[in-house]
C-alpha cells in the first residue's frame, strides 16, 4: 500500500490539523480587517437564537386579536413596536414569522444544495446519457426567468408554503449542478484521480474520498449567499399570495396585508420588509466573508 | 457570422420544446380538476365526465400534449376558464405594458449600471465607488417589492410627484408625458438591484482591461484619457457586460411580476397572479409560455451581440 500514501500526499491538501490551525489564523486576521462581517454574524446568530426560542421569550400571543387596539404605531405601551390591523402585536410577529422565513430560505437552500451536488457529480462525471439528461434539464430550467418558474411551479402544485418551497428549490439547482460540475470536470483529468482509479478504487469511493472534499468551500460559499436569495424568493411568493396561507404569516405576507395601512401606519409594512433586508444584508455580508476566508487566492493577500 | 446565427438559431428548437413540455407539466400537475373548476361544485357526475371526454382529459398525457402544441404552434393557447375569451389575445394585450416596463428598466440598468461602473473604475475607492459598492449590497439585498412600496409612499402618497399606480390616468391622459409619469416609479423599482450589479461587474472588468499592456501603450501614444477609458477599455470589456445583461433580463422579465403587482401595472405578471388566483390554469400557461419565449429570444439576442463584438466567437 505504499503506493497508496503516496497518491494521498499528491493531493493538495495539507495535514488536517495545519488546515484548521491555518484557517483560524486567517479567520481571526479577517475579522479584524472586516468588523462588518462580524457583526453581520453576530446579527445572525442572534435572529437564529431568537426563532429558535420563540417559545419560550416573553413575547405576547402573535395571534391574539385586540380590535381596541389595532394599527397602533411603534413605541405604544405594552407594544414596542405597535400593532396591525388586527390589533396582534408587531414584535412578536415578526419574531414568529423569522421562524417561517428563515426556515424556508435555509431549507429550500439545503434541498437544491442537496440535490444540485448530487446531480452536479453524476454529471461531471459520468459522461453519457446521465450528463446529457442533466445537462439539457439544466438548460431548460435556465430558460426560464428564476421568479416566474417559480411562480409557474406554485401555480401548478397549489399556493401554500411548503409547495413554494419545492417551487423555490427546483429552480435553485442549476446554480448548484453548474458549479459542482465545473469543479469536477477539472478535478476528473488530475492524477490522483487516475492514481485512485488504477488502485482499484470504486467510483464511489473517488467520488466520496478523492472529489466531494475539493467541493466543500466553493459549495459553503454558495449556499451561504443563496439562503439570502431563497428568502427574497419566498417573501415574494408569499407577497404575491402564493406562499404562507393565513392565519400563518411570515414578513412576506405581513408586509402584503400591511400594503392597504401604508399610507397611516406606514411601519407595518416598513418594519417586516426591514427585517427581511437586515437578514439578507447579513447573509451575504458573511457569504462575502466566508468566500475571502475559504477561497485561497484572496487569502494569500489577506 | 451567418453560420454562428443559423447554428445558434437550430438549438432554439429544442429548447423550446423542453420548455413547452416544463409549462404542459406544470398544468397537469396540478392536483384541481379542469373540469370541476369550470363547472363549479354543482356539477353531477355525468356532467363532468361528459366535459372530461370533451377536453380529452381522459386520454393518455402524451396524446394531450401532442395536440396541445399542434394548437400551441398555430397560436391557439385555449381559452380562459375565467374570462371564457381566447388566451393569446389576453396575454399578448398584456405583454405591450411588461415590455414597456423591462425594457425601460432594462436601458435604465445597462445605461446607469455601465456609466456608474466605468466612473468607478476610473477613481477607485474615491467617494462614488464606495457608494456604488454599499449600493450594490443593499440592492441585492432587499425585497423589489418592499423597495417599490417605500418608493410610492414617498413620492406618491407624501411628496404627490408621481402617480402611484396604474399605467395612464383614467381622465384627460393618455399621452407619452402620462406614461412616463406612471413608468418613473415602476421602472425605477425594477431597475435598482440589476443597475448596481451592471456597475459592480463593469467596474471589476474595466479595472481589469485598464491593467493591461495595450492601455499603457495607447496612453503613450499620447491618446486622449476618454479613448483610452471608452475605445480602448470598455469595449474591451463589453463581453462580460452583455453577459450579465442578459441574465439581468431575466431577472427584471421575472421581477416583473412583484412589481406589476405593487403599483397595479397592468401587464402579464398582474394577469398571471390573477390567473392563479381564480385557478385558470389555461391563462397562466399561456402566460408563462410568452415571457420564456420572450427570454429565450433575449438570449439570443445576447449570443448575437457576443458575435458582433467578439470575432474570435464567430470564426469558432
Amino acid at each position: 500500500m505504499s503506493l497508496g500514501v503516496a497518491t494521498v500526499s499528491r493531493e493538495p491538501q495539507p495535514a488536517l490539523a495545519g488546515r484548521a490551525a491555518d484557517l483560524q489564523r486567517s479567520a481571526r486576521r479577517l475579522a479584524g480587517r472586516n468588523r462588518l462581517a462580524v457583526a453581520a454574524l453576530v446579527v445572525l446568530v442572534a435572529a437564529v437564537v431568537a426563532a429558535v426560542l420563540a417559545p419560550h421569550l416573553p413575547l405576547q400571543d402573535p395571534d391574539a386579536v385586540e380590535t381596541t387596539n389595532r394599527l397602533k404605531p411603534p413605541l405604544s405601551p405594552g407594544h414596542l413596536l405597535g400593532t396591525d390591523e388586527f390589533g396582534r402585536d408587531l414584535l412578536a410577529r415578526l419574531v414568529w414569522g423569522s421562524r417561517v422565513s428563515l426556515l424556508a430560505g435555509a431549507a429550500s437552500a439545503a434541498a437544491a444544495m442537496v440535490a444540485g451536488v448530487v446531480l452536479g457529480l453524476l454529471s461531471g462525471f459520468y459522461t453519457g446519457w446521465a450528463e446529457t439528461l442533466i445537462m439539457r434539464a439544466t438548460d431548460i430550467l435556465m430558460a426560464f426567468p428564476y421568479i416566474l418558474l417559480a411562480i409557474a411551479i406554485v401555480a401548478g402544485l397549489g399556493p401554500g408554503l411548503r409547495n413554494a418551497m419545492i417551487a423555490i428549490a427546483i429552480v435553485g439547482l442549476p446554480l448548484y449542478i453548474r458549479l459542482v460540475r465545473s469543479v469536477v470536470l477539472s478535478l476528473r483529468e488530475r492524477e490522483f484521480v487516475e492514481a485512485a482509479r488504477a488502485l482499484g478504487a470504486t467510483d464511489t469511493l473517488i467520488l466520496g474520498r478523492h472529489v466531494l472534499p475539493h467541493l466543500v468551500s466553493p459549495v459553503i460559499v454558495a449556499f451561504s449567499l443563496d439562503v439570502g436569495t431563497k428568502i427574497l424568493a419566498t417573501a415574494g411568493l408569499s407577497f404575491l399570495g402564493l406562499g404562507t396561507q393565513p392565519p400563518t404569516a411570515d414578513w412576506g405576507s405581513m408586509l402584503a396585508t400591511g400594503r392597504q395601512f401604508v399610507v397611516f401606519r406606514p411601519h407595518v409594512v416598513l418594519l417586516p420588509g426591514l427585517a427581511i433586508f437586515v437578514i439578507v444584508l447579513a447573509l451575504n455580508l458573511v457569504g462575502d466573508a466566508l468566500r475571502d476566508l475559504l477561497d485561497p487566492r484572496t487569502r494569500a493577500q489577506a | 457570422m451567418k453560420t454562428y446565427l443559423v447554428r445558434r438559431l437550430l438549438l432554439v428548437g429544442p429548447v423550446l420544446l423542453g420548455v413547452s413540455v416544463v409549462v404542459f407539466m406544470v398544468l397537469h400537475l396540478s392536483p384541481g380538476d379542469p373540469a370541476e373548476i369550470m363547472l363549479g361544485p354543482q356539477a353531477t357526475k355525468e356532467d363532468l365526465e361528459r366535459l372530461r371526454t370533451e377536453l380529452g382529459l381522459t386520454e393518455p398525457l402524451p396524446v394531450q400534449y401532442a395536440r396541445w402544441l399542434g394548437h400551441v404552434v398555430q397560436g391557439d393557447l385555449g381559452r380562459s376558464l375565467w374570462m371564457k375569451r381566447p388566451v393569446l389575445g389576453e396575454v399578448l394585450g398584456r405583454f405591450q405594458a411588461t415590455l414597456i416596463l423591462t425594457g425601460t428598466a432594462l436601458l435604465l440598468s445597462t445605461v446607469g449600471g455601465i456609466a456608474l461602473g466605468v466612473a468607478s473604475a476610473t477613481r477607485p475607492n474615491s467617494l462614488l465607488d464606495r457608494l456604488s459598492a454599499v449600493a450594490s449590497l443593499f440592492g441585492v439585498s432587499m425585497p423589489v417589492f418592499w423597495l417599490g412600496i417605500v418608493l410610492m409612499v414617498i413620492f406618491a402618497l407624501w411628496l404627490g410627484w408621481l402617480p402611484a399606480s396604474g399605467m395612464y390616468s383614467p381622465y384627460g391622459g393618455g399621452d407619452l408625458r402620462d406614461l412616463l409619469a406612471h413608468l418613473a416609479l415602476p421602472a425605477v423599482t425594477l431597475a435598482a438591484a440589476s443597475v448596481t450589479i451592471v456597475a459592480r461587474l463593469t467596474r471589476s472588468t474595466m479595472l481589469e482591461t485598464l491593467g493591461q499592456d495595450y492601455i499603457r501603450t495607447a496612453r503613450a501614444k499620447g491618446v486622449v484619457e476618454r479613448l483610452v477609458v471608452l475605445r480602448h477599455g470598455l469595449r474591451n470589456a463589453l463581453i462580460p457586460i452583455v453577459t450579465v445583461v442578459g441574465v439581468q433580463a431575466g431577472y427584471l422579465l421575472g421581477g416583473a411580476v412583484l412589481t406589476e403587482t405593487v403599483f397595479a401595472w397592468p401587464g402579464v405578471g398582474t394577469l398571471m397572479v390573477q390567473g392563479i388566483l381564480a385557478r385558470d390554469f389555461p391563462l397562466v400557461q399561456g402566460c408563462v409560455l410568452v415571457v420564456a419565449l420572450c427570454f429565450v429570444l433575449v438570449n439570443l439576442a445576447v449570443d448575437a451581440l457576443y458575435a458582433w463584438l467578439d470575432p474570435r466567437i464567430r470564426l469558432e
